[in-house]
């Protein structure tokens, strides 16, 4: 499970906790090694589970949120928890592609999160800033760093998790326009190399990076 | 001879710099194919302002939506309007790889049915698709993918394009809001800049960063006083340092942090997790203080100091203000 699902997870709990009533539903689209994270959000509190199987790798954000918002369709959920990009393709599309697919109102990349009378009210850091967001039930939002560590399942959660039901349905995907040609490492860094120890390394340094580096 | 649109990013009334990135952006693509570079500028009465500097950089046409809905980002509004006029026909338009950049194409991309391009670091246009390359695998992996859809939604990377000069003639135009500004669903109550009128991490040329090795929160005023001494600098941290809350959140740096690519990079007590290379090793000079001489850190930057960082870090302070007095 990436972490920002993991958080996604982890809040999505906490509120059914604090509420003492609601369910949380965890999905997967992909292979059936999303299995093992669906079982570990189970283990965390989640009560029920659906892969969307699919098989063969895919990147392209808008068929991925097809196939969630086709199995979010007849509702039956206040909020949609998405965490803010995959950390594979790093997009950060599917949250807001499925809210639009399910003509909801989403916020995404939040740091805090607050649900009361009916409305999300979130905060979403900017560069050197953060705004203060909010929007009417039912919702989907986009998890960022800061909301809430995932938990460790404990091992009670871990046993009651092999009793809970994980569906396992086939994922219809929508067209892809967006491909993978390759990938490629990016460009090696030049070996670096240790100018010397503890403070008499310091004129050193600085006249490298005045005369070498050029950025002082 | 399709035109290429750019959205100039503002916040509270001020232009962003990566609204003239993307200004620049599409005057590059404008220039190879032939068409007009269209620039948005959205906010408050009194944003259409900044008309001239994108002129200045390249807009033929500067499409101007001025509301007090507009004060702060109204992210429905702005999406109908852009979806509404790139269905006019465009070639391609460029967003900032920002917080609200990266907001804004989604929901644009939403609305419009089609795939997008996401923190785009190299773009090529031909035909009817563009080849783009982004990282991924948390920044290890360069990926190369091909956007099939027009317009060709792209967000840039900072620094990917750097803003340039190229005169136009920048005529405004009104662009009218698609739905009434005030009646959305989704609502920026308030923006706030962060304390103290910090150099943001992704804008700032210098780059000073803590982590564990600094003990604790107060040792953090070493770090704060080695970016002072070099005037350009922000303050960053690890994630153990977040976690702890020595920092704030919006101060990490790493995998799940901020991903920074500053001219000089200085990594403060840092051993140097593969979660925190991936966020900074972009950086063009990167120096490392540390004392466990087989730090990774070590293994990432371009001149190393082996030793404690309490000690090292204030001499490094006074030797920098010494420096930037005498040059």
């Amino acid at each position: 499970m990436s972490d920002f699902d993991g958080y996604a997870a982890e809040v999505a709990i906490q509120i059914t906790e604090k509420l003492g009533a609601g369910e949380v539903t965890v999905i997967s689209l992909g292979p059936d090694v999303v299995q093992e994270s669906l079982r570990k959000a189970l283990s965390m509190g989640a009560h029920r589970a659906v892969q969307l199987k699919h098989d063969a790798p895919v990147s392209d954000g808008l068929a991925i949120a097809s196939a969630l918002a086709a199995e979010l369709k007849d509702g039956g959920y206040d909020l949609v928890m998405c965490g803010r990009m995959a950390v594979d393709t790093q997009n950060r599309s599917v949250g807001i592609f499925i809210a639009e697919l399910l003509g909801l109102p989403v916020i995404s990349a939040i740091s805090q999160l607050n649900v009361e009378g009916g409305l999300v009210k979130a905060r979403r850091e900017l560069e050197g800033a953060y705004e203060l967001i909010e929007c009417p039930l039912p919702a989907v939002v986009t998890i960022d760093e800061g909301i809430a560590r995932a938990r460790y399942p404990s091992l009670k959660g871990i046993m009651a998790a092999k009793k809970k039901p994980l569906d396992v349905k086939p994922a219809q995907l929508g067209a892809v326009t967006y491909a993978l040609e390759k990938m490629e490492l990016p460009a090696e860094r030049a070996a670096g190399r240790i100018i010397g120890e503890g403070k008499d390394a310091v004129p050193e340094l600085v006249r490298l990076l005045k005369e070498e580096a050029k950025v002082l | 001879m399709a035109n290429v649109l750019a959205f100039s990013e503002t916040r509270l009334g001020e232009l962003r710099r990566a609204g003239l990135e993307t200004v620049t952006a599409a005057r590059q693509v404008a220039d190879a194919t032939g068409g007009q570079v269209h620039a948005v500028l959205v906010g408050a009465p009194g944003v259409a302002q900044h008309a001239a500097k994108l002129a200045a950089h390249g807009a033929d046409v500067v499409l101007v939506m001025e509301h007090d809905a507009f004060t702060h980002y109204n992210p429905e509004a702005v999406t109908a309007t852009l979806a509404a006029r790139l269905g006019s026909g465009y070639r391609a338009a460029f967003f900032a790889a920002s917080a609200m950049g990266h907001d804004l194409v989604a929901r644009v991309a939403a609305k419009m049915k089609l795939a997008y391009a996401s923190d785009v670091t190299e773009f090529t246009l031909s035909g009817d698709s563009v080849a783009v390359a982004h990282p991924g695998y948390t920044n290890k992996i360069v990926q190369r993918f091909v956007l099939k859809a027009t317009p060709a939604l792209i967000s840039l990377r900072a620094g990917a394009v750097l803003p340039a000069e190229s005169a136009k003639a920048g005529t405004v135009e009104t662009l009218t809001p698609a739905v009434e500004p005030a009646s959305v669903r989704v609502k920026v109550t308030l923006t706030e800049k962060a304390a103290g009128g910090k150099i943001d991490l992704g804008e700032a040329p210098v780059i000073v960063a803590g982590g564990r090795g600094l003990k604790e929160a107060a040792n953090f005023a070493l770090v704060e006083a080695l970016a002072a001494a070099f005037g350009n600098a922000a303050v960053g941290a690890t994630r153990a340092v977040t976690d702890d809350g020595w920092r704030p959140h919006s101060d990490q740096i790493g995998q799940t942090g901020r991903l920074v690519s500053p001219d000089l990079y200085v990594a403060c007590g840092i051993s140097g997790a593969i979660q925190h290379l991936a966020g900074m090793r972009t950086s063009k000079t990167i120096v490392a203080i540390n004392k466990d001489k087989e730090a990774p850190i070590f293994k990432a930057a371009d001149y190393g100091i082996v030793g404690d960082v309490m000690e090292v870090l204030p001499v490094l302070t006074e030797a920098v203000k010494a420096a930037r007095a005498g040059a």
